[in-house]
């Protein structure tokens, strides 16, 4: 260390002091906080790289990336029943939903259809992951917000559901149920009656988590008003499920399209909110919940008879042609471009997820939110690492 | 309060037909002239319309402003050459089989080895367009960020795993692959490499129908890769 002189050592700390008074008049240092890859607001491992200027985000991006498996790679080098196998472990909370959409792709390109009591079980199993899938959702909402009761009640009762899939399938996480041509089997002896009991149970989860959290005034000051998006840029960013219908968008694809599954044999109600802010996103997810809960009663009320399987070859190949089949899944629109040149296994399959355009929102969304506030945006757009990077 | 703030009980749309999707032809083609190469509409499906390159961005705000499809649902990329690897069913000790390699488009033809594949739908009318368009040898095509702002993340995914580049993008990073990577994994003619090393044991997938016996079919090699999660 040099010694300094008395002259320079004045003149040093008048730089110094006259640097400070600009940081006060001009502004402060920026900061860069890094959130993730672990960090428990992430679900995962989504790191979130943010610019701060005191307490406020000034520029976010997220990075995603760190669990890409090349799915898309994947299943051209499989057969077509193969690919619901991958296909699983892409939303793996509601593994059965993401299977749906492409076996029915398959089956569109095949010209087949599945038998009427195929169609209305997929559309139970599909809820019931919706169910699973969400609930976790509404309980990890609280452990975001500092409130640890609701993730156990939601471990608690996600695990009946996750005992009925267990039941149907033969799996809990990863089905690999659904067959082209309908389904491998039918549901076993006394399920329907353990379903009918296990909605009612999921309907008291509802309750408990709208008294404990929705009501809870920490809570509302927490998300009301927090992170809100324009239907309009909603709608530009591809934005899907509970987070487009938290925007005042009433668009539902399982009511809005011709789809061959049961959900237009029966009524039920598509919810949305019109303020657009993290509490309406988490709000719509409780109401979709507790809404499934009840399309699954009424699914089970109109259950037909029949087979579970239509005629199809043993070695299937699909006939030349491209498709694209999309259907609201607990996170979002899931779809696939599926195109084939009638060989064993598709040319090419695009995979559309949710959370992929969910989260691409985040740059414009965390700009000039506060620190803390970024959790709960992140937490209410409710992402699925495994749906981001497939 | 639930009763306050929910949706209307609006009943179930009824489905416009196809005369939404003619209607969309027609409102291309006079909107973008020599520029729309082809259309298809296949009746109570889904309809493909094939734009030159050069009118991509007008495509897009054509599709956007004039047909009204106000969601943008996903874009991405096709690589029409079949793959030389096959479906990775080779025997890597054997010399590489034959195989046809000639480039064959899907639905509304096309001229080049890549195309450009997009997708917006229309919120309110209940359909949506798939839109390509051919990706001539600079690999190089106007983004749609100004159309769509979504088309950001699609776009560097496109380029990262095809090559493709967007005039106009402020940031083609990569998002998955390590930067500096090498190569464009979605390419056909890169190979998976997993594939090379050890054979695939399901190659032969046959399993036995409900109801029917399980017989000599081998039906236990339909196992997926390990369990993530």
């Amino acid at each position: 260390m040099t010694m300094l002189g008395d002259r320079e050592r004045l003149s040093y700390i008048a730089s110094q002091a006259a640097d400070a008074r600009l940081n006060v008049e001009l502004e402060t240092e920026g900061m860069t906080l890094n959130i993730g890859p672990q960090h428990p607001a992430t679900h995962g491992t989504l790191r979130i790289i943010c610019r701060l200027d005191g307490e406020q985000v000034v520029w976010a991006e997220p990075s995603a990336g760190y669990m890409h498996r090349g799915y898309e790679k994947l299943t051209e080098v499989r057969t077509f029943p193969q690919v619901t196998s991958l296909v699983n472990r892409i939303d793996w909370l509601g593994s059965f939903a993401n299977e749906v959409p492409f076996i029915l792709a398959a089956e569109k390109l095949m010209d087949i259809e599945a038998p009427p009591r195929a169609q209305h079980i997929r559309t139970i199993l599909f809820e019931l992951s919706r169910i699973a899938n969400v609930s976790l959702f509404l309980g990890d909402l609280g452990v975001q917000l500092g409130a640890i009761t609701p993730v156990f009640m939601a471990f608690r009762d996600r695990e009946y559901v996750l005992n009925l899939i267990e039941g149907a399938t033969g799996g809990r996480f990863h089905p690999n149920f659904d067959r082209i041509g309908g389904l491998k089997d039918d549901v076993p002896k006394g399920w329907i009656d353990e379903t009918r009991s296990v909605m009612k149970k999921l309907r008291t989860f509802c309750d408990e988590i709208e008294d404990l959290l929705f009501g809870n005034e920490i809570f509302q000051s927490r998300t009301r008003g927090i992170g809100v998006i324009p239907k309009d840029v909603a709608l530009q960013y591809g934005l899907s499920g509970a987070n487009l219908r938290a925007s005042g968008v009433e668009y539902d694809l399982r009511r809005d399209q011709k789809i061959a599954m049961a959900w237009d044999k029966i009524d039920f109600k598509v919810w949305t909110h019109p303020d657009g802010d993290s509490f309406a996103r988490c709000w719509i997810r409780l109401q979709e919940t507790r809404e499934a809960t009840l399309i699954v009663e009424k699914l089970l009320d109109t259950l037909p008879a029949g087979p579970v399987m239509a005629k199809v070859p043993r070695i299937i190949k699909v006939p030349e042609g491209e498709a694209w089949v999309s259907t609201e899944n607990p996170l979002g629109e899931m779809g696939y471009y599926v195109i084939s040149k009638g060989d064993l296994g598709p040319f090419r399959v695009k995979i559309r997820s949710a959370s992929f355009n969910n989260i691409s929102i985040v740059p414009w969304l965390l700009r000039g939110v506060y620190v803390p506030d970024v959790i709960t945006i992140l937490a209410s757009l409710y992402f699925i690492l495994g749906d981001i990077d497939r | 309060m639930v009763n306050q703030l929910s949706s209307t009980d609006t009943p179930i749309a009824e489905l416009p037909g196809d005369a939404l999707r003619e209607r969309a032809v027609d409102q291309l083609r006079s909107e973008l002239g020599e520029a729309l190469l082809d259309s298809l509409v296949k009746p109570g499906d889904d309809m493909w319309v094939r734009v030159r390159a050069d009118a991509w961005r007008e495509a897009g705000v054509a599709l956007r402003d004039v047909v009204g499809l106000d969601y943008f649902c996903f874009l991405s990329a096709i690589d029409w050459m079949p793959s030389p690897y096959g479906r990775g069913e080779d025997d890597p000790t054997q010399p590489q089989a034959e195989r046809d390699m000639t480039i064959k488009q899907g639905y509304v033809g096309g001229d080049t080895r890549f195309q450009l594949l997009a997708r917006a739908c229309s919120i309110s009318m209940h359909f949506g367009v798939t839109i390509k368009a051919d990706i001539g040898d600079d690999m190089t095509m106007p983004t749609w960020i100004p159309v769509y702002a979504g088309a950001n993340w699609h776009e560097r995914e496109a380029h990262e795993m095809f090559g493709i580049n967007f005039a106009g993008h402020p940031d083609l990073r990569n998002m998955y692959l390590p930067t500096g990577f090498e190569g464009y994994p979605m390419r056909k003619d890169f190979p998976l490499l997993a594939r090379m090393v050890k054979p695939w044991p399901g190659i032969v997938d046959v399993e036995p129908l409900p109801g029917e016996p399980a017989d000599d079919a081998a039906s236990d090699t339909t196992s997926g890769e390990g369990g993530e999660s």
